[in-house]
């Protein structure tokens, strides 16, 4: 077969993205059964354990559930807006999957066939995942302004105004990382990281724009400690209080999926992505590593939580402007001179 | 074929969005309108090789100047303004004459200049559009453009915010409540409900309290006083 032949090579993308699609999928399906445990472990309560052995097939139970419910559309609601909302969410969420680096250069087994595990290499793909990502917020700005409700509406100020706030210093976090790389392609950055038996870690030279990023991004997908867009005690549910069905259903996955992809984004930048020892001599290593790395920051998102409290809203913005915006510019001021004078 | 049949399929997008935009009565649709024109413009840039000003146009345009215009749309009542009659009808036959004025020039250009310029396209194609070569471009060669843009932009911000504050600074506030609250303490709800903007503004939650309080109890005193004299 003609590897080179584009049709071919579009058959192929097209398989890889099914396949990193349902396993994405499933993962986040699986990171809600884990919250669900594990909050229910901090808390002191058992959890869902009915659906299957220790509760594993209540994510299938929970989705039938959420196909079967029925579905209750405001009376007033801008009708056109409120169907689209939820699709922008999911689509802008989960198109990000193209160019995550799932694994290094790998062989099928028993064949003679090997291929990178990532679906698209391309010189920007840092700029495209937060590009994508910034589209997301019309998702939760339009869905709360159609719904034709005040706490909708005031959840969808708040996450918007939010998601403006930290985005920048999101994005001022890692320029330091791609002042080091030289390059915005992930693989690209990945591959830098493998030295040392793979434990050249970007996050040892940048550890102030790797707790930068990590606060940036848990703001950015609305998780506790800042989940004041859905705050339960003022605002019912936030932006999606008047969704139901798979609508809510679609919210919910688009918010874990993101989730998913800022681990994603921490991992590659700064932990080496699918690096670690052994990876040379056995390249499918490199996937157990890329994914245990990010469950291990799908954990540390329900491990904060279950411990942490809510910041008050001008408490948030003092925060990520006063505070977290300095400290982020300040990196980025520090890794150019130590570059202009040490390389 | 595959290209030309990406540029049919984006800039019938663009422009179907851009008369969607003029069309449109309601404000929010005109807004999500632009944000269509912009994303097809992002993937015509893609088309001509440039992903670096496609990635840009996405961020800057899609993901952050249209949030804001979407944010300011959301405070508005437009029901109003979908019903409200139309202003200025002598601007539709302007606009109709730019429009046909517009069109002729890209008619000029694509029968008279293009055949000549789409050589030099494709002399160049190799890697004008990375994003290194855009850095040192923007470093080196026109490092004085960028400057002077950079330094146009920085006194947009300050304007933008010397207007908008400007009503407050007027205010009395700052000698009533006394040195422990700064002129923008007034400002402060309005900066929650715009929140991010006004980064500067005070946010403590007691001193905007003791602000709004004494702002009140200024009005009534006032009211009292005007009620007195007549």
């Amino acid at each position: 077969m003609d590897w080179t032949n584009p049709y071919v090579n579009a058959g192929l993308k097209l398989i890889g993205i099914n396949v990193a699609f349902v396993v994405v999928l499933m993962i986040v399906a699986y990171t809600v059964l884990a919250e669900r445990r594990i909050l229910a472990f901090i808390q002191g309560r058992l959890g869902p354990n009915r659906v299957g052995p220790g509760g594993v097939l209540q994510p299938f139970a929970d989705l039938l559930k959420f196909i079967l419910k029925e579905e209750i559309v405001p009376d007033k609601a801008t009708k056109l807006v409120y169907f689209l909302a939820p699709i922008i969410a999911i689509t802008a969420a989960l198109m990000t999957i193209i160019v995550y680096p799932f694994g290094p250069v790998v062989t099928i087994p028993f064949t003679d066939i090997s291929f990178p595990l990532v679906i698209a290499r391309f010189d920007i793909a840092l700029l495209y995942v937060l590009g994508i990502t910034s589209i997301g917020v019309y998702g939760i700005a339009l869905a709360g302004w159609s719904s034709n409700s005040k706490y909708s509406l005031m959840g969808a100020l708040r996450a918007a105004a939010q998601m403006i706030s930290y985005e920048l210093s999101l994005g001022l976090s890692l320029v330091g990382v791609v002042l080091m790389s030289g390059t915005l392609d992930l693989y690209g950055i990945v591959e830098q990281q493998s030295g040392w038996f793979g434990l050249n870690w970007n996050i040892i030279y940048q550890p102030l724009g790797f707790i930068i990023y990590l606060i940036s991004a848990i703001a950015e997908t609305n998780r506790v400690p800042f989940d004041l867009p859905e705050a339960e005690t003022e605002l019912v549910a936030g932006f999606h209080t008047e969704y139901s069905a798979l609508k809510f259903a679609l919210f919910f996955m688009a918010e874990y999926v993101n989730m998913f992809t800022v681990s994603v984004l921490a991992t590659t930048l700064f932990l080496g992505g699918f690096n670690g020892p052994g990876v040379a001599q056995f390249p499918w290593l490199g996937v157990v590593y890329f994914l245990g790395k990010i469950v291990f920051f799908l954990f540390l998102y329900i491990w904060l939580r279950g411990t942490l409290p809510r910041f008050r809203f001008d408490q948030l913005m003092n925060f990520g402007w006063r505070f977290l915006l300095p400290v982020a510019i300040l990196n980025v001021v520090l890794t150019a001179t130590v570059m202009f004078f040490f390389s | 074929m595959i290209t030309g049949l990406l540029f049919i399929l984006f800039a019938g997008m663009a422009i179907g969005c851009a008369i969607s935009v003029v069309v449109q009565r309601n404000p929010l649709y005109g807004a999500i309108s632009l944000i269509g024109v912009f994303i097809a413009l992002a993937a015509l840039y893609l088309t001509l090789a440039a992903p670096f000003i496609a990635a840009v146009q996405v961020i800057v345009y899609a993901g952050a100047i249209m949030v804001l215009v979407v944010f300011v749309i959301m405070l508005l009542n437009v029901e109003e303004e979908v019903n409200r009659p139309l202003r200025l009808r002598a601007l539709v036959p302007i606009g109709i004459v730019l429009a046909a004025l517009l069109a002729g020039e890209a008619a000029f250009i694509l029968y008279f200049v293009g055949a000549s310029v789409s050589e030099t396209i494709n002399a160049a194609a190799s890697n004008v559009g990375s994003t290194s070569s855009i850095g040192t471009g923007l470093f080196t060669e026109y490092l004085l453009p960028f400057e002077v843009t950079s330094a146009l932009i920085l006194m947009a911000i300050v304007g933008a915010m010397s207007l908008a504050r400007r009503d407050r600074m007027a205010t009395p506030t700052a000698a009533i409540t006394g040195g422990d609250s700064t002129p923008g303490a007034l400002a402060a709800p309005i900066n929650l409900r715009i929140a991010g903007e006004g980064a500067n503004a005070e946010f403590s939650t007691e001193a905007v309290g003791r602000a709004m309080a004494q702002e009140a109890i200024r009005k009534l005193d006032a009211k009292k006083q005007r009620v007195e004299e007549e």
